[in-house]
């Protein structure tokens, strides 16, 4: 049961994960980034991890892609003439080239079993992954971290006001 | 049977290959930032199957403090891109050629 449920979100994350990249139109692009990442909070559940699978769909779905549309409907983009440019298909072609080496590296790298928990995975520990237990970690161990991201919050919601305000002549 | 770990793994490592392959080939500033974001997606998928092969929590909290950083990296980038389209007309990284020599 749990293959089964893995083996269809994977494909899901998998085929729109490179539609993604392969568009050519921006905002199909991004709706196909918002099935990838639906699909990986699937995988999130499998992965026992209770709380990150809704953070995922509330912040990045909800809010990051959402952000992104609206700039790609503010932008008002063309729809991409010349996808692949002639003085660019050298780099292209290395770029595919050489993504396709490094990625059958890493799956003759991945594919064996180094860890012994890759053979056994440890037995969780109690409520592994829910909501308390994030949060205890992150007002005890992680505290400052914690601290720390509502101070990377406030720059960037003031860098961005910045950015984007209009400029009065 | 359980899903092993190396099948998180090489899934991970498709969808990252996948962001490099977006951010190296596409013209589209938009288009190279949402694959920036595909990267981040397949490094929380390979935390948390860590997180939970190895029995820690540790990995699940990387992941909430990479989607904060994500947040603010896409708030702060798309307004950048916003920035310059309105100098320039234009969001084709190609065009973007004043420091080149």
């Amino acid at each position: 049961m749990e293959i089964l449920l893995f083996a269809g979100f994977a494909t899901v994350a998998a085929v729109s994960g490179l539609l993604v990249v392969i568009q050519r139109q921006a905002v199909y692009s991004a709706l196909y980034l918002v099935i990838t990442m639906g699909a990986l909070a699937g995988l999130y559940i499998l992965l026992e991890g209770h709380f990150i699978w809704i953070i995922q769909i509330i912040v990045y779905a909800g809010a990051i892609m959402v952000l992104f549309l609206f700039v790609i409907m503010l932008l008002d983009l063309r729809r991409e003439e010349v996808m692949w440019a002639r003085r660019d298909r050298g780099q292209i072609l290395l770029a595919a080239i050489l993504s396709l080496v490094l990625l059958a590296q890493m799956v003759l790298a991945l594919g064996r079993s180094y860890l012994p928990a890759a053979k056994a995975p440890a037995a969780l520990a109690e409520g592994f992954g829910t909501t308390q237990t994030v949060g205890r970690l992150l007002f005890t161990d992680y505290l400052f971290p914690f601290e720390v991201t509502s101070v990377i919050l406030l720059v960037a919601m003031v860098g961005a006001m910045v950015l984007a305000k209009k400029q009065f002549k | 049977m359980q899903v092993p770990l190396s099948a998180y793994l090489i899934l991970s490592a498709y969808l990252f290959l996948v962001g490099v392959v977006g951010v190296a080939t596409r013209r589209n500033a938009l288009i190279i930032f949402m694959s920036i974001e595909l990267m981040l997606n397949a490094v929380n998928l390979t935390f948390l199957a860590f997180a939970r092969f190895l029995n820690s929590m540790d990995g699940q909290v990387i992941v909430f403090f990479v989607m904060v950083v994500a947040a603010a990296e896409v708030a702060v980038g798309l307004a950048i891109i916003i920035a310059i389209y309105r100098n320039r007309e234009t969001v084709d990284v190609a065009e973007l050629n004043l420091l080149k020599w």
